[in-house]
């Protein structure tokens, strides 16, 4: 059943995804109505499907991988709306949705079986690592796509040529804006998820193996992300520097997700 | 229906011939009461505006003479008008003022004044009575097309001069002009446009730099601004996040290296320099820079270009919508025409339902309120039966020509007294 869910979320999430595409031709009013109530559907289906996903499991926690990217697309709908409430803008759609789509539709690929907690985990500590760290990583993607809408406008602006494609994004200092207050506010998660990272891994396994591929990786993202963040701060880095950074992080945690597949102590569950 | 329309515009009369046709504000009731008081006009409307004078009539059968109407009123010759007059009757009328209203018939198309001055003709008209009912339909309907091109066509949103094109730019970077600093170098008149243009989209307050500081002081004052010694620019010139220079200088004052020293007094927030000046101001070179975005005049002029090639291309759309509304409106009024012959048959047959039941009654003697409803609907459904197809006969026949044909069919058949019809459509408000 969470599946079929998830799959009606998915069909939900194409129309998004369409927006995204089309927007980088032309723009449409009524296509970001669309998508816009495409996506609230979706993400009602979305909030069954994971509900659902708990009551067949009885746990809170993350069950697979698959549920784990599920969560993390849902986040990342959220992250999408509080921004669409707060400056009026579906433009991070752009970013976001493609993102989406594709975590929902590998989420939605096929059952796994339900994995259970090893013993010994600290269920609190668990659940507030893996909280923590989505939002940071929903932040992540957004302030990502920000900087990509940025280097858009300000290409389009040094072009001089205002009425082409595009012509609807927002100004230049609102995505700088919503870029800088993902990243502000991402960060403090990602720091406090993986803090509540290793003390789960201190319960269960007595050791923190700081050369564990998942560990390592993790480490080199949060110091991107700090880097980041601070010239931002500093120097009010912003443009194409930001976002090389942004698209370095980006690629940093990408890579430190996709620890998930071969680290040895981070499986989610142990086999 | 017979609606008229003359006048003259920017297209057809030179601004000698319209500023004779003009009615100052305070003499337009009087001269709306002179109109409506000219033979054959029942309603009339008139609207002056400096591109534009023109004369709105309903007229009985279409006989009124507005070209009479318009020679008396400014005592001119037929030969000094003739060549400049344009006369629409009927749906060519509607489609004209329609037009008009939409702002598709303006010196630039798609500007917005142009419904505003419609919507106070119309007031002052209603004001003395001259607009009451198939006029006032007619309006009414115009204003509501004119917001439908508005939001279904772009012919309004983009800027067509140099000084809102510049707003516009601003905006895109910055959002909201609001608490936004403007620094003007040079004191020229086209910097004073710009700047006024952008204090009064919020920006929050002026720098004014010249080379004659009595100059900087002057226009500072216009704007409770600060004036600033030409010294000082690359000094003080970071504090601002939109510069327009104006400057007579032979050489750029702005180059690249002091671009990038005030982006990194600023943290690299972005700033926009509008160059109006030629020779330039400011280094095309400082466009290269990340976070400084450089217009000179010719962009800007570029811009305003392409924006009216822009509001053709959407007026084209809007013609679109026009044409429909005009058939629309002409179905609704022919409907309108129907109403009072159907309202009549209506009354007739039930005048005579109530007579037959009333002549039987006290041959029927005691009913049970079961019975008394038996009757009641069985007469009303004999009614409804006959009423059926000589109705759907006329509202079909409303979209046609020959409407008047079976309107008098009708008539002559029922025989219906033309007593209660009011043409003039007092029933209006029930339809639609």
């Amino acid at each position: 059943m969470p599946l079929l869910w998830l799959r009606v979320a998915l069909a939900c999430y194409a129309v998004g995804l369409l927006y995204a595409l089309v927007a980088l031709t032309r723009s449409s009013d009524l296509l970001s109505k669309i998508a816009l109530h495409a996506s609230y559907l979706g993400m009602v289906f979305h909030l069954v499907s994971l509900v659902e996903a708990v009551r067949l499991s009885g746990q809170i926690i993350l069950t697979s991988v698959h549920n784990a990217e599920s969560v993390l697309a849902f986040l990342m709908m959220i992250v999408f709306m509080i921004v669409y409430v707060a400056y009026k803008t579906t433009s991070p759609g752009i970013m976001v949705f493609p993102v989406v789509f594709l975590l929902t539709l590998v989420a939605a690929a096929g059952e796994q079986p339900f994995l259970q907690m090893p013993p010994g985990v600290r269920k609190g500590w668990l659940i507030t690592h893996i909280a923590l760290i989505f939002a940071g990583y929903a932040a992540l993607v957004l302030s990502f796509g920000a900087s990509l809408l940025y280097l858009i406008q300000e290409r389009m602006l040094k072009s001089k040529q205002p009425t082409g494609i595009l012509s609807r994004l927002p100004a230049l200092e609102v995505i700088d804006d919503i870029g800088y207050r993902s990243l502000l506010i991402g960060f403090p998660f990602m720091t406090l998820g993986l803090i509540a990272g290793t003390v789960v891994a201190q319960f269960t396994f007595g050791h923190v193996d700081f050369l564990d591929p998942k560990i390592l990786l993790s480490l080199l993202m949060w110091a991107v992300y700090l880097l980041m963040v601070y010239t931002r701060w500093h120097a009010g880095w912003r443009g194409r520097r930001a976002a090389y950074f942004a698209a370095g992080a980006f690629v940093a945690a990408l890579v430190a997700w996709s620890a998930n597949y071969f680290s040895a102590i981070h499986r989610f569950v142990q086999s | 229906m017979s609606f008229r329309l003359i006048g003259v515009n920017h297209n057809t009369a030179p601004v000698e011939v319209r500023e004779r046709l003009a009615i100052p504000e305070s003499r337009l009731p009087d001269a709306l009461k002179r109109l409506v008081q000219h033979p054959g006009v029942d309603e009339g409307l008139i609207l002056c505006t400096c591109n534009r004078v023109e004369l709105l009539a309903r007229t009985r059968n279409g006989t009124a003479d507005l070209r009479g109407f318009l020679q008396d009123y400014f005592q001119l010759g037929a030969s000094d008008l003739e060549p400049h007059i344009y006369d629409y009757s009927e749906a060519e009328a509607v489609r004209h003022l329609f037009r008009v209203t939409a702002s598709l018939d303006s010196m630039i198309v798609g500007e917005a004044q142009i419904l505003g001055q419609v919507k106070e003709a119309y007031a002052t008209a209603r004001a003395v009575g001259a607009v009451h009912s198939q006029l006032d339909l007619l309006l009414t309907r115009a204003f509501a097309v004119a917001k439908r091109v508005r939001t279904e066509t772009a012919v309004g949103t983009s800027a067509v001069s140099v000084a809102s094109v510049a707003v516009e730019l601003a905006k895109k970077i910055f959002g909201s002009l609001q608490g936004k600093h403007v620094y003007l170098v040079g004191a020229g008149k086209m910097s004073e446009l710009a700047a006024r243009h952008l204090q009064a989209h919020g920006a929050a307050s002026i720098f004014v730099a010249n080379r004659t500081y009595e100059r900087a002081k002057q226009l500072a004052a216009k704007f409770h601004g600060e004036a600033i010694h030409f010294s000082e620019i690359y000094n003080t010139c970071d504090r601002a996040d939109i510069v327009i220079t104006s400057t007579g200088a032979p050489v750029a004052i702005f180059k690249r290296e002091h671009g990038e020293m005030f982006l990194s007094r600023r943290k690299n927030r972005p700033m926009f320099f509008i160059d109006i000046a030629v020779p330039r101001d400011v280094d095309p070179e400082m466009n290269k820079l990340d976070g400084i975005f450089v217009y000179d005049i010719d962009d800007l002029q570029q811009a305003v270009t392409s924006h009216i090639a822009d509001r053709k291309k959407e007026a084209e759309r809007a013609e679109f919508i026009i044409n429909s509304e005009v058939e629309r409106f002409q179905a609704r009024l022919q409907t309108l025409d129907v109403v009072p012959t159907i309202v009549s048959l209506h009354d007739h047959l039930e005048t005579i339902r109530q007579a037959e039941i009333d002549r039987v009654r006290g041959r029927l003697g005691s009913l049970s309120p079961e019975q008394e409803l038996a009757i009641e609907a069985l007469t009303r459904g004999i009614v409804n039966k006959i009423m059926h197809t000589p109705v759907s006969a006329l509202k079909t026949a409303a979209r046609e020509p020959e409407a008047t044909t079976v309107v008098d069919l009708v008539r002559r058949l029922f025989n219906l007294q033309e007593t209660k019809t009011d043409k003039s459509g007092n029933r209006s408000g029930d339809l639609d």
